[in-house]
């Protein structure tokens, strides 16, 4: 028996296609060397766990739960992200065209865009250290949207829907953005890609990596 | 109320007139009873090659300032609820302290514990505090893998601390997580920043780089001085 090998799934655009809000430098890093490294990591304690699980060394698969925790979850959310987001100016990246359903339930939430915008925005600055916000739909596809934030690779309650994530971590924006990190949330909107937004929030998420 | 205003009122005059003074291993600064921005004791350029004057200016003056801005907001909100005998607002701003304050406390005494190689930088420690490295470690260079082991073992932002058990007199070697101050049963001898902002604009995900060559520029003689 052996784990299953996870590899790095290609970005569905290329690495500039996201400028001027985050430089080809940042996704090429954030992607071939971020996002890498947590699945080399993933793979490694998937693997310790399958030699543990066969000589049934107990220790050793509870001390591999938080690596598979962090790095597992650094896989999934990274692999969220890339497909929630899309290249300034296409088709997805307009909420009304685009996830006229979500748009409804983002109007009914928080009365209107902006004010969700506004209390997302405020959510992501609020966060103290590394991590992740998201808006969720709980409980499963088009139940009741929240805002919630995720420490380090935290994923997102299994029972709810991630619609998209931005991530927080320094890694993302600090070699663009440095510690003006209100000016990266500013941006991140127009980055959205609503389409999928909407797709998740519709049919929900059944396996974050396989999208 | 207007009577307990006017007592935080009074206390606010009275450190006022005493301007500033530094107080504690941290070197804190103070001017009319709020916190203030050390002053680094070498320029921003004086540490490289191992941290880059651009990093060393953004980490002070806009990172470090910003813990101490808002440690002062988050300290002025406290003294508000404590004068209205708000206890609840008193409970919500603790996260608020503690990471502030602690993102304070903690770039303070980093910034101390480091010196460029013409001031010592990466000298090694002597004395006692050598003695104790080299009796619970085996060697600098044992207790140096050791730390930088538990830097790399940091999910998120945090920081890696050589302490002091102040009830054993035992050192060890502790992680905090985002900007956890060293309090309590430990006192914090040696900090290094592992929050990306420390390295990334010269290392970006090569941070066992960063861990390497900061011990080029340790300043062992402050690290000596608090234990």
């Amino acid at each position: 028996m052996s784990a299953q090998t996870h590899t790095l799934p290609p970005l569905p655009y290329a690495y500039d296609a996201l400028e001027p809000v985050i430089s080809k430098q940042i996704m090429e890093l954030h992607h071939q060397k971020h996002h890498q490294t947590y699945i080399n990591n993933l793979n490694a304690a998937l693997s310790a766990q399958v030699t543990a699980t066969q000589s049934n060394d107990v220790p050793t698969l509870i001390s591999l739960q938080q690596k598979i925790k962090f790095n597992g979850g650094g896989h999934i959310n990274h692999s969220l992200f890339w497909k929630n987001l899309t290249p300034p100016g296409t088709p997805g990246s307009d909420l009304a065209s685009a996830a006229p359903s979500l748009r409804e339930a983002i109007v009914s939430r928080w009365g209107s865009h902006e004010g969700f915008v506004k209390a997302f925005g405020t959510e992501l600055l609020g966060l103290q250290g590394s991590g992740w916000g998201w808006l969720v739909s709980k409980g499963g596809p088009k139940g009741r949207l929240d805002i919630v934030t995720t420490k380090d690779q935290d994923p997102v309650a299994a029972t709810d829907v991630p619609i998209f994530g931005v991530d927080m971590w320094e890694h993302a924006y600090y070699l663009q953005y440095l510690n003006n990190k209100a000016s990266y949330v500013e941006g991140i909107w127009k980055i959205i890609n609503w389409a999928e937004a909407e797709k998740r929030y519709t049919a929900g998420v059944e396996n974050p990596l396989k999208l | 109320m207007a009577a307990l205003l006017s007592t935080s009122a009074r206390v606010a005059l009275r450190s006022g007139a005493s301007a500033s003074f530094k107080t504690g291993a941290a070197g804190l600064t103070f001017a009319r009873g709020k916190a203030t921005l050390p002053d680094l004791s070498y320029d921003y350029g004086a540490l490289e090659p191992s941290i880059s004057g651009k990093i060393m200016e953004i980490h002070h003056k806009n990172h470090h300032n910003t813990y101490v801005t808002n440690y002062n907001n988050a300290i002025e909100q406290l003294q508000e609820a404590q004068a209205k005998g708000d206890i609840a607002a008193q409970i919500t701003l603790k996260p608020a302290i503690n990471f502030n304050g602690g993102g304070h406390l903690n770039h303070s005494l980093f910034w101390e514990n480091l010196a460029p190689k013409s001031a010592g930088g990466g000298e090694p420690p002597s004395g006692s505090l050598g003695q104790a490295i080299d009796s619970t470690y085996g060697s600098l260079d044992e207790f140096k893998n050791k730390f930088n082991t538990a830097l790399a073992g940091i999910q998120g932002s945090g920081w890696a601390w050589l302490v002091k058990d102040k009830q054993t007199g035992q050192i060890g070697i502790r992680t905090y997580a985002n900007q956890d101050p060293v309090v309590g049963q430990y006192q914090p001898l040696l900090g290094v920043d592992a929050w990306e902002h420390a390295y990334y604009l010269q290392y970006q995900n090569r941070k066992a780089e960063y861990f390497k060559a900061i011990w080029e520029v340790i300043n062992w003689k402050a690290v000596e001085k608090r234990f």
